[in-house]
């Protein structure tokens, strides 16, 4: 199962970014194998539409669960229209290697 | 007198607001379509979704309009109105042979975000996702958000 984490550099010790579309970086972990990738979100500085293209390249890569602060109504809608799980944490304070330890404890 | 001739106002020149209609899991079908008919389909009926709920919930699930209504946050006499749309479009799809389609209507699904008492996280539940406990920490400690 692939879980997508908003975050805000390239690896785990960064801390979780709380924007969903223009989040600078999103680590992607699988939980069977406790694999993380990080890969840079390129429409971090679209002029719209940033929500639903992103929404859109969790569809392309599978993703069951994205991990983020809060996602606006068009990346709602399209994350819900594909049965993706959304899960909100609004505590700025937590790093991508906190939210993975809390998924895997 | 302000209030007065707002609501005159209202009255006159503005349908009133239309309540969303509370629908608790969404028909898991796009439609219905007849067979074996001679004649050719001429369109089809758009059965909404809180139309399909209603008639879920009186004729399947056997709730009295009185308890259905709550439950779908509307007044009984709404929700009558809603059931009786419902089986008459059914009922013309039936004699004229015509497709039912879902549309979404004036819905708002109920219980779509939960909350975790245990972490407070927030998150949805999709249908594919068969356990319903939170997934971060895998607590049974949730609740619907309203």
């Amino acid at each position: 199962m692939n879980t997508v984490i908003s975050s805000s550099g390239k690896d785990t010790n960064s801390s979780f970014d709380l924007r969903f579309g223009r989040a600078a970086w999103f680590c992607l972990f699988n939980e069977d194998t406790r694999e993380t990738t990080f890969f840079e979100n390129e429409y971090v500085n679209a002029q719209g539409g940033a929500g639903t293209k992103t929404a859109e390249k969790m569809v392309e890569l599978g993703v069951q669960k994205v991990i983020s602060g809060d996602f606006g109504p068009k990346a709602k809608e399209m994350l819900e229209k594909f049965n993706i799980q959304m899960v909100i944490i609004q505590d700025e304070s937590n790093t991508v290697q906190d939210i993975i330890n809390r998924i895997n404890s | 007198m302000r209030i007065f001739s707002l609501s005159l106002c209202e009255n006159l020149f503005m349908p009133r607001r239309r309540r969303l209609r509370k629908v608790v899991a969404p028909p898991s079908f796009k439609g219905y379509k007849p067979f074996g008919c001679e004649k050719e389909q001429k369109g089809p009926v758009e059965l909404l979704y809180e139309e399909y709920e209603a008639i879920k919930l009186a004729d399947y699930d056997l709730m009295n309009h009185q308890e259905a209504s709550k439950l779908m946050g509307i007044s009984r006499a709404t929700f009558a109105r809603i059931y009786e749309s419902a089986r008459r479009k059914i009922a013309q799809a039936f004699v004229e042979t015509k497709e039912i389609k879902t549309v979404y209507g004036n819905a708002v699904l109920d219980g779509i975000w939960f909350l975790c008492n245990h972490c407070h996280a927030r998150f949805t539940i999709p249908s594919t996702v068969k356990e319903s406990n939170c997934p971060m920490c895998k607590s049974d400690d949730i609740e619907p958000i309203k």
